[in-house]
């Protein structure tokens, strides 16, 4: 038996399109354009300079995930409250589920697909496959750029310590425990 | 969310000026506006971003005292070796909130302008005083276990939110605020507002004043100061009460103290009923515990949350001890 295959996201993509023509059409309606206000960005993600234009009210989340198709970072509860989404930008890790694109026109953005060095994994990265500190993988991305951001900030040695500065991203597998110890062994390396 | 246009700004005057036009909103780290806007509980048509101004300095003053500038972040405030040294309560209250990935993003001025966390306030389907004056309070009989017993109206009891302005009520802070017209410092005591009739006033923010600096005087207190947050998990967590807490000893005796409550109260909430208790007393547990119930003589339950109470007392009662061991 043979299917075409067809990658899971570009499904998504085509059926997300699809729905949303047939709802303009249905609605008989439009958002008049002059009502959303679009700016053009010129920023770095992940080494590379890119162009977009934005709709002010696009977040850094969604302009990487929509509009960069890079779909690494996570989009959880999209109010701050997870720390799924969390990029680094200018060397900091950084919530871009709520911050806006149009205010890092000329920033640093590093995403999770931009962590390994030409083609070595981050430390980081390394030792969580090492000590399997995932289970359903959706917080990972933000777990990890939480742990490589961790790696140059003040943060005392204890496991406790570990896990005060990396609160901020919640696990609902429940894999702290190998999380904590990814860490550490990645402190050890570094 | 709906839109609205997008100004950059680098300096005041341009802030300033930009700020006088429609509904302007002044936006730096973010972490509140951003999430408010996408529940539709703030709606404003121009944001003016205030990233570009050069506010974002810790500067020691000829005085002593230690001026930061409205744009430092709150994890680079909380990490300055001489916040840590000379206004440990400070550090500890910063690194007690929020998450690292927040406290890399929020501001001085923003973490002072940041609304409650009150269920009702962030939903608009249930009706809310503070977000539309006059139709009423969702909060009052309803779930109010978070909810304030302390500077409590008939028209609101959500609580502020914040850990860094608790701190800054017990070190004696000012803000600076710039307006077209000039400068005014207020005490951080005066800054924030009491519900009363109109609980949609949180600040005596006036439309177009910008907060530019916050300042701390040379206090007496050195290292003997200490923040308690207690919460429903251990970290990334509002207060369900918060003590932030100095003093000053001549020998075992406390020669002057400072006591400001947390998470209990519709602002950050200064106890000077406690201070005057401790003030001439001995620094010891039966001292602690009488200002401890000083604090929080005036407090109003609710049905839900008149637990925090003797939660507040055990934050208070705790912080001074930890002060007095630094």
């Amino acid at each position: 038996m043979s299917i075409t295959p067809i990658d899971r996201l570009e499904f998504i993509r085509i059926t997300a399109a699809a729905t949303s023509v047939r709802k303009d059409t249905k609605s008989g309606v439009s958002v008049a354009p002059s009502a959303s206000v679009t700016r053009a960005l010129a920023l770095r993600v992940n080494g590379e300079a890119v162009r977009l234009d934005v709709d002010t009210r696009v977040t850094l989340l969604d302009a990487l995930r929509e509009q960069l198709q890079l779909f690494g970072t996570k989009k959880g509860c999209d109010h701050g409250q997870c720390g799924a989404c969390t990029v680094h930008v200018n060397g900091r890790r950084v919530l871009s589920c709520l911050t806006l694109a149009v205010m890092h026109d000329d920033d640093d953005i590093i995403t999770v697909e931009g962590l390994e060095r030409n083609g070595v994994l981050h430390p980081v990265q390394e030792a969580f496959i090492e000590r399997d500190a995932f289970q359903c993988g959706y917080c990972t991305a933000g777990q990890i750029m939480s742990a490589a951001a961790l790696l140059n900030e003040s943060c005392g040695p204890s496991d406790d310590d570990v896990r005060e500065q990396m609160s901020g991203n919640l696990c609902r597998c429940g894999a702290y425990p190998n999380i904590v110890a990814a860490i550490q062994s990645a402190r050890g390396r570094a | 969310m709906h839109p609205f246009s997008y100004e950059k700004v680098t300096n005041e005057h341009e802030a300033l000026e930009r700020a006088r036009l429609g509904n302007a909103t002044f936006v730096a780290g973010g972490t509140t506006l951003v999430d408010l806007m996408k529940l539709n509980v703030e709606v404003p048509t121009a944001l003016v971003d205030i990233n570009g101004l050069p506010l974002n300095q810790i500067e020691d003053r000829s005085d002593g005292s230690i001026r930061i500038g409205a744009l430092v972040r709150n994890g680079d405030l909380a990490h300055d070796s001489r916040i840590q040294s000379r206004y440990r309560v400070l550090s500890e209250a910063i690194l007690a909130g929020a998450s690292a990935q927040l406290r890399n993003m929020a501001t001085t001025g923003g973490n002072l302008m940041q609304r409650t966390r009150c269920y009702y306030f962030r939903d608009p389907v249930y009706p809310c005083n503070k977000r539309q004056p006059g139709a009423g309070c969702a909060a009052m009989d309803g779930y109010n276990r978070i909810h304030a017993i302390l500077g409590a109206s008939d028209t609101c009891i959500a609580t502020h939110p914040s850990d860094m302005a608790v701190a800054l009520v017990a070190l004696d802070a000012s803000v600076h605020i710039r307006a077209a017209n000039g400068e005014r410092v207020v005490p951080i005591t005066e800054f924030h507002l009491l519900p009363g009739d109109t609980p949609d006033r949180e600040t005596v923010i006036r439309p177009g004043e910008l907060i530019t600096y916050v300042t701390l005087p040379s206090g007496p207190f050195g290292p003997r100061s200490a923040y308690v947050k207690l919460r429903d998990r251990a970290s990334y967590e509002f207060a369900l009460a918060s003590a932030a807490v100095a003093l000053q000893l001549e020998g075992t005796t406390v020669r002057s103290a400072r006591v400001a409550l947390g998470g209990v109260a519709t602002k950050p909430w200064r106890a000077l009923e406690a201070e005057q208790v401790l003030t001439g007393a001995a620094a010891n547990k039966a001292t602690f515990l009488n200002a401890a119930d000083a604090a929080l003589t005036g407090a109003v339950p609710r049905r839900h949350n008149a637990y925090k109470i003797e939660l507040a007392k055990r934050a208070v009662v705790r912080a001074l001890a930890d002060a007095l061991t630094h």
